[in-house]
């Protein structure tokens, strides 16, 4: 476990505030999710996830003839399709582009695919400003923080320090009260909305038989970031094609219940290609930027290949006992929570962070709550032996084969083990939490130790 | 050019070749139940509302607008309907914009845009529009208020009818929006604010 992992978990476990905010926010999310799909509320529930499941799994085992159909269809409509390697490759298309046009505003909606290459970032450091819109993205943005959770970014933030925030960063009267936070928010937000010469976007779904590009929201700024400035571009990782439009009826009905119990979210926009003739708006160019950025690396593997099933609905999250108490920020990548722990040592490798697969009591929650049936534990053990494997190569686990080879040789020498045994009675357990059991010991407690083993008391019966 | 390669690389990963046939995918699920006229209308109505909507049946659409825009300002689609029914007749509101710029700038001042549904859906009191010549996108996005007229043969019982309906939407337009309740966010503390971006208020009037 790297120093820097255990250090934020530790910083979360600590502190009482955020403790209660992630409590009480995954607690809610998590409740309207059960209420949801519960069999009064949406008896089909279980066949829908098979559905899901099945058409997911059916796309990505056919993944590139579903991209190139995707492609052409984009075409047809007046749109363009662009592959992309890396974030690199996606900030000089948008560079080059905003560039030839004389783009200087970019408004951007939610979108955790941007969030894996630092987009922001990386179009502001070559001078083009570029607006977060999403309330709590935009609030994060502000304070130069990553997403706390894939669908409540500003989870772990209270509105007292959002007053903080904006009366430092917008030069505003401070104000405590959210829904005067939220329209001051909206006014800067609109201003932006009006001017911006590019808007970006994610995806939650492209629609391979209509080239179109579906996205689901509740503020309204992902319909204004598509379609007020002259240009939109979706930026969508290569796995969240679907076959047909007719599958949406599948797949919308399970996102927005799992995600927040919602029926549906309260904007579904389905768009393909810029303007049409006649229509009165909407923007003049559309790109849907295709990003790979370590996706491909997953393919192989028939049985890790599920983890490009997620659809992003973070219901995982709410359930998982392990994120409820270390949060989103001790996570060591933008994606948090069980689908974080098998998607980052994915994308980056097992050795990123070697220990996340591990972050986990394998309740099987995750797997339970998952609407496209990712078998989220098994992934996860699959990854716990691929790290054990790399360790065995690299002679990193020396220590912990000596200690279990000794603990074998015990179990095999009886009088051996009977008396070890006696002498560790009478030293008790360790206390310390130096040396290699330290992790271990620091956050439990060992029981008494009895005065007597088993086959002491079995020898006096 | 990363398009080769990416494709190249999910191939040898798959094993597959290229232009290599693929099976049919899983038979589409749509599944569309049998739900009486009025029973979509009553659905949809208590849908609306349960999202803090206003929805009603109005005998005439015309007047109730009337009642709702008065001493305002309001934008009208170039929908025919909304004509027919009087809408755009009525004081205070503007219709027949086809400009885009122009379009925009009014829709950023106005009080209320009005818009005519091509299809609602009852059981999640959804509003369907698409874009044309008759529905432009910032009429039910940037005024803070919707105001939405459903022809009451345009209630449909949910998605499944739909897609059904309109198996490839992007056939019949470049953007289709489904609309459930009003604009609304939870981002600050989980407490629910309406009207982040998009109207705050929404009324539905099942003609």
């Amino acid at each position: 476990m790297s120093t820097e992992f255990a250090q934020k978990s530790h910083d979360a476990l600590v502190d009482p505030k955020l403790q209660l905010a992630i409590y009480t926010s995954t607690a809610r999310l998590k409740q309207n999710r059960i209420d949801a799909v519960s069999p009064a509320a949406l008896p089909d529930y279980q066949e829908l996830r098979a559905q899901a499941n099945a058409i997911k799994k059916h796309t990505i085992d056919n993944l590139d003839h579903y991209l190139e159909e995707l492609e052409s269809n984009v075409a047809a409509h007046g749109g363009k399709v662009v592959y992309c390697k890396d974030g690199t490759e996606v900030s000089d298309f948008i560079l080059n582009l905003a560039k030839e046009r004389g783009a200087h505003l970019i408004v951007k909606s939610k979108s955790m695919t941007t969030e894996e290459v630092d987009l922001n970032e990386r179009l502001e450091h070559h001078g083009l400003e570029s607006v977060e819109t999403d309330l709590g993205e935009y609030i994060l943005q502000l304070a130069h923080e990553r997403p706390y959770h894939i669908v409540a970014p500003a989870l772990h933030m209270t509105r007292y320090q959002v007053a903080d925030l904006f009366e430092r960063e917008l030069h505003a009267p401070r104000e405590i009260v959210i829904e005067k936070q939220t329209a001051l928010a909206r006014s800067v937000l609109r201003e932006k909305f009006l001017a911006a010469d590019i808007g970006i976007s994610g995806a939650n779904f492209l629609v391979a038989d209509s080239g179109a590009v579906v996205i689901v929201e509740n503020e309204g700024n992902a319909r204004l970031t598509t379609s007020a400035p002259k240009i939109h571009i979706a930026v969508a990782g290569i796995e969240k094609v679907i076959p047909r439009a007719q599958d949406l009826a599948t797949f919308l009905k399970l996102l927005a219940r799992s995600a927040t119990g919602q029926l549906l979210s309260v904007y579904t926009s389905f768009l393909s290609g810029p303007r049409r003739e006649g229509e009165i708006d909407g923007p003049e160019e559309f790109y849907v930027v295709l990003l790979d950025n370590g996706r491909t690396r997953l393919l192989p593997d028939k049985g890790k290949r599920q983890s490009l099933f997620c659809i992003r609905c973070g219901a995982c999250l709410n359930t998982c006992p392990v994120y409820r108490k270390i949060g989103g920020h001790s996570f060591p990548w933008v994606y948090s929570g069980p689908i974080g722990a098998i998607l980052t040592p994915q994308f980056m490798g097992t050795q990123h962070e070697p220990a996340l697969p591990f972050a986990s009591s394998l309740c099987g929650a995750c797997g339970e709550v998952c609407p496209v049936k990712i078998d989220i534990p098994k992934v996860l053990l699959d990854l716990r032996s691929e790290v054990k494997k790399s360790d065995a190569r690299e002679g990193r686990n020396r220590l912990e084969k000596l200690g279990f080879r000794l603990f074998a040789w015990l179990m095999t020498h009886p009088p051996l083990f009977e008396m070890a045994g006696r002498i560790a009675r009478s030293m008790g357990w360790p206390t310390s939490r130096k040396g290699p059991l330290g992790a271990w010991l620091s956050e439990r407690d060992l029981p008494p130790l009895p005065a007597h083993s088993f086959r002491e008391m079995w020898r006096r019966r | 050019m990363s398009r080769d390669y990416i494709l190249h690389k999910v191939r040898t990963a798959l094993g597959r070749g290229a232009g290599q046939a693929v099976a049919d995918p899983p038979p589409v699920r749509i599944r569309i139940p049998q739900v009486s006229i009025d029973d979509r209308i009553a659905s949809l109505l208590e849908r609306v509302r349960a999202l803090a909507g206003q929805a009603v049946v109005a005998d005439d659409p015309r007047a109730f607008i009337a009642n709702i825009v008065a001493g305002k300002s309001a934008v009208a689609s170039n929908a025919p309907f909304l004509a027919d029914c009087g809408i755009t007749g009525l004081p205070g509101v503007r219709s027949g914009i086809t400009g885009r710029e122009e379009l925009r700038d009014l829709c950023a001042t106005v009080d209320a845009g009005i818009t005519c549904a091509d299809y609602a859906l009852a059981d999640t009191g959804t509003l369907v529009l698409l874009a044309s010549p008759h529905e432009a996108r910032m009429i039910s996005l940037l005024p803070p208020a919707h105001i939405a007229v459903v022809p009451r043969a345009r209630i449909l019982t949910g998605l499944d009818e739909l897609f059904s309906l309109l198996p490839n939407p992007a056939e019949a337009t470049s953007s289709m929006v489904l609309i459930t309740g009003p604009s609304r966010t939870a981002d600050i503390e989980q407490i629910l604010v309406r009207g982040v971006h998009g109207p705050g208020s929404l009324t539905v009037l099942v003609v």
